[in-house]
């Protein structure tokens, strides 16, 4: 019986866990964190484009302050996040990309002078501040105010992931590669750990600690077409569901990118489009002005992705065998610009389709469709990140749902959010660790032990009907075919029957080979496949009852963003032994917010059903405000009137920016 | 139009008392664009269920799924089928690491010896106030650096050295790659002698017998003979000293 114990256990080693280890690291104790993979081959590693972070030094960037990025951040979510949250984020960012650079990240830098960048279409010339030469630079993002996203060329991730991974190694975090958590060991009330399968023997181990956080990033691939690699399949949030007690929240809000090229569903950044790059139909017309005469390619991404699904269907695709898609042309930024700043989008174009984006004319045109690309839900928390169900338990990152995205992320934000949830929770979660004395069991963890195993045997004993494989397919067929950008309820419920029905048959599988203490990949899909399913099931299930349209949820039944009934969030859990999932709903209070529900600056206007409370709240921001201003008040001091936050006071600490000092 | 592709692949359990090392031949389709990830994908999907490789962004970003693609090490996401005129197509783990089973050898425990060898980490007396305005750094200095910290541990310049076949110890060009990175790095610093208080031996910098292979193969590109040249210098004049 192998039982291993530290203060603090981290699920992932991605941005967010990582991060999150390091400050349970500095604060003197022990952490010990577990990975599917090693740890700098975390998905996080394929951030191209960059994160958000509003330093303002650059020239379009200038005047940009932690208000505007959260002014952006909740018209973005749709007005589905929790504005508490998207505060203390906004606060943080400026605090995390400063923390990367001092730990090495080679961000790009402001040079100052003119310089030559294409602004829709047309090179525009722009001119840095002498005084912002040598910080931190930013480029253009879809549905943000400023120039706002750092960036280090096209391998923004790759960057950020090795400095925060050294760091994480120099801190001494004892990190366990190929080891995969399978099960959350608790009492009812309390985590205690996980028990984990070692991928390369097959062994099962029993982690325990005193705090247990989950930073296991998304679930795209319950999809067939995604951007996301190849482990990103939710088992961390399964385990989580599967303790009957967590919930999971928003998970019918899943993102769909613009751009991702076909047939591969291999990510060319949104900074293609940032940084002026346009979209092109079947006649080589670029189509986005029609549809979103303001912000055009750079709507928000829900708002892109549905407008070239409708151009598609109004005829307008490219065929292929693989479908129709559409064109995405980079060459007019020039090709200086292509080899410099997007050399890793150059290359993938050249290697998976054999085209060289920056030539000029139709033969530099890649061919895109928009394909799942994040999860805006996940395990839901308190703004401190831990579980409001299980006491011990925390979640970060992607794998969260602290609720700082609502129904649509901002491109730039995610990555962002890992390493400032790796700090703010990761803060708390240590906190945590330090103050709650060990009161373990190790009858229960022996329990949970030999039940895995038990469970694991069974599945190789069965001479089950069913191949794994194709049960995993179908899902994903069924997720793509149903519950994807456009959404119906009839489409919606056959999915529901038709992955319940999966989800039956995914419990009697056959396994060919027997062997349990080596790697087994037939295995691994065996008891993978059903909490995918889960997963599926609680996405498919949250969109059929949520009878609106906000965000990346869009109902063609539902239209209209319906404030009057839907300013509440999803909660879903199981019941062991059910085949459905449960859901209940969590209503956000319009009269506590800072920024109530308005027109979000897409699409035809009204196309919302108001909640009066809307209007009466801002009446209430508006009061306040003119009569604070007319005071003489900071943008601070007002900021705290409208909407106070909890914040770590290193965190919380005023920015200073070139120009402004802390202002 | 298309045609039959011949996969070879290598099958071994270590840790399995009767397994032995073999070949095991698939067939199949071969599709536009190919890569050896949508074969292998295919490979266990629906003829052997088994057969263990690793791929995680299947992008050729990772540095996940490096392996002896015909006798040379590849990325095999990155791989395209087309270009084997012969349709035959021979995969092996790389050497030099741990093997795992099959295809799959562990690069992550070297690579994580590799970091803690060289301490893959900005050296720095300073508290940073992340309140305060950043350090300034000239924007050609970040991009140099950039250019160093684009290595993807892939371990296939590792598994491409003769040096290190002979000498299990030595740290290979990306371990050298990255003192060279740091050693470029403002935020770091670490004087030249204490890099070579690292990597000053043979089974450092000067060990290396420049025999070009790391370069050759390195799916990034990077600059790894002169780097390593570089640091040499460096170092022979830290030593001279
Ligand atoms: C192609 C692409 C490009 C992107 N570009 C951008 C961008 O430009 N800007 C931006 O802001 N965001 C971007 N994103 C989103 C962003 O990459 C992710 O949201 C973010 O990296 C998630 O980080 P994470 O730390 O939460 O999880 P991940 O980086 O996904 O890490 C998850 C970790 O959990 C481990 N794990 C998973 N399951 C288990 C288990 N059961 N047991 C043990 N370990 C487990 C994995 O091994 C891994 O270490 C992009 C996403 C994609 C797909
Ligand atoms: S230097 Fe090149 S070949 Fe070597 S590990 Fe890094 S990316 Fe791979
Ligand atoms: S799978 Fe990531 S580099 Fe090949």
């Amino acid at each position: 019986m192998n039982i291993q114990y530290s203060d603090a256990l981290v699920i992932g080693g991605g941005l967010a866990g990582l991060r999150a280890a390091i400050e349970v690291a500095k604060s003197g104790q022990s952490v010990t964190l577990l990975s599917i993979c090693p740890v700098k081959r975390s998905h996080s590693a394929a951030v191209q484009g960059g994160m958000q972070a509003s330093l303002g030094n650059g020239a379009k960037g200038e005047g940009d302050n932690e208000d505007l990025h959260f002014a952006d951040t909740v018209k973005g979510s749709d007005w589905g996040c929790d504005q508490e949250v998207a505060r203390m984020f906004a606060q943080t960012a400026p605090k995390a990309v400063r923390e990367l650079a001092a730990w090495g990240v080679p961000w790009t830098r402001v040079k100052k002078g003119e310089r030559t960048v294409v602004i829709n279409a047309q090179k525009t010339t722009i001119k840095e501040r002498d005084e912002a030469h040598g910080l931190i630079n930013a480029r253009d993002f879809g549905g943000t105010k400023k120039w706002r996203t750092c960036f280090i060329a096209d391998a923004t991730g790759h960057c950020m992931l090795y400095g925060v991974a050294n760091e994480a190694i120099k801190h001494q975090v004892k990190i366990i590669d190929r080891m995969e958590a399978v099960r959350i060991i608790h009492d009812g009330k309390k985590c205690l750990g996980v028990i984990a399968r070692d991928l390369t023997n097959g062994q099962l181990i029993a982690y325990v600690a005193r705090g247990t956080m989950i930073a296991t990033g998304g679930y795209g691939r319950i999809y067939k077409q995604t951007t996301n690699a190849v482990i990103c399949e939710g088992t961390g949030a399964a385990i989580a569901l599967e303790t009957g007690l967590c919930r999971l929240s928003n998970m019918e809000a899943v993102q769909f990118h613009p751009t991702p090229i076909v047939p591969s569903g291999i990510l060319l950044t949104e900074g293609c489009r940032g940084d002026g790059g346009i979209l092109r139909d079947v006649d080589g017309y670029r189509f986005m002005p029609d549809y979103e005469p303001e912000k055009k390619e750079l709507a928000s991404r829900d708002v892109v992705s549905r407008r070239m699904m409708e151009h598609i269907r109004k005829g307008k695709g490219v065929k292929s065998p693989y479908g129709d898609h559409l064109w995405l042309d980079i060459s007019i930024l020039g090709r200086a610009h292509v080899e410099k700043n997007l050399r890793d989008v150059q290359d993938i174009c050249k290697t998976f389709n054999g085209i060289d984006p920056a030539d000029e004319g139709p033969k530099g045109w890649a061919p895109v469709l928009p394909m799942q690309h994040y999860s805006m839900g996940g395990i839901r928390t308190k703004p401190t990140g831990e579980s409001q169900w299980l006491d011990g338990l925390f979640a970060c990152g992607e794998a969260a749902c602290w609720d700082m995205h609502g129904f649509n992320r901002l491109g730039g934000n995610s990555c962002a959010e890992t390493v400032v949830a790796g700090m703010i929770v990761g803060d708390y979660f240590a906190d945590y660790c330090k103050n709650n004395g060990e009161i373990i069991d190790t009858n229960i963890v022996k329990d949970f032990l030999s039940k895995e195993y038990q469970y694991l045997k069974s599945l190789t004993d069965k001479e089950g009907k069913h191949n794994v494989f194709e049960i995993k397919n179908r899902m994903k067929e069924i997720m793509w075919d149903k519950v994807a950008i456009f959404r119906t309820g009839e489409g919606l419920k056959e999915a529901v029957d038709e992955l319940e029905k999966l989800y039956k048959d995914a419990q009697d599988v056959k396994v060919h080979c027997k062997e349990l203490d080596c790697a087994n990949p037939e295995l691994e899909e065996a008891y993978r496949v059903p909490r995918m399913l889960k997963i599926a099931l609680c996405v498919a299930y949250g969109a059929l009852l949520r009878t609106e349209s906000r965000g990346a949820h869009y109902r063609e039944d539902y239209p209209k963003r319906d404030d009057l009934n839907w300013m509440k969030r999803t909660l879903t859990y199981w019941v062991e032994g059910e085949t459905l999932p449960r859901v209940e709903y969590a209503d956000l209070d319009i009269m506590k917010m800072e920024m109530p529900p308005a027109f979000r600056g897409y699409g035809a206007k009204g196309n919302i059903i108001e909640n009066p409370l809307s209007e009466k709240r801002q009446a209430e921001v508006d009061a306040i405000r003119e009569k604070m201003e007319a005071e003489g008040k900071s943008r601070h001091e007002i900021q705290h009137a409208l909407m106070p936050y909890e914040l770590q006071p290193k965190y919380k600490a005023l920015n200073q920016r070139i120009g402004v000092d802390y202002e | 139009m298309s045609r039959k592709l011949t996969i070879k692949a290598f099958k071994y359990n270590p840790l399995s008392k009767i397994s032995k090392p073999h070949f095991v031949t698939y067939e199949l389709e071969e599709t536009p664009f190919m890569t050896i990830f949508v074969c292998l994908t295919q490979i266990r999907e629906k003829m052997d269920a088994d057969l263990s490789f690793d791929f995680v962004c299947r992008a050729g970003i990772c540095g996940s799924c490096a392996m002896m693609i015909n006798g040379v090490p590849k990325l095999a996401c990155k791989t395209l089928t087309k270009d084997y005129p012969d349709g035959v197509i021979e995969l092996m783990p790389m050497p030099a690491f741990r093997h795992i089973k099959d295809l799959s050898v562990n690069t992550g425990e070297w690579f994580e010896d590799m970091c803690k060898r060289v301490e893959s980490w900005v050296h720095n007396e300073k508290e940073t106030d992340i309140s305060k305005i950043e350090e300034r750094i000239e924007p050609e200095v970040a991009d140099e650096t950039f250019e160093l910290d684009r290595c993807i541990e892939c371990g296939i310049c590792v598994a491409s050295c003769a040096t290190k076949l002979m000498r299990p110890n030595f740290i290979a060009a990306t371990g050298l790659l990255r003192t060279a990175r740091y050693l470029q790095d403002p935020h770091d610093h670490r004087s030249v002698e204490d890099f070579y208080e690292l990597v000053g031996d043979d089974d450092g910098v000067f060990g290396c017998m420049s025999l070009l292979a790391c370069e050759d193969n390195c799916p990034k590109n990077l600059p790894l003979q002169s780097k390593i040249a570089y640091m040499r210098r460096q170092l022979v004049a830290q030593k001279n000293k």
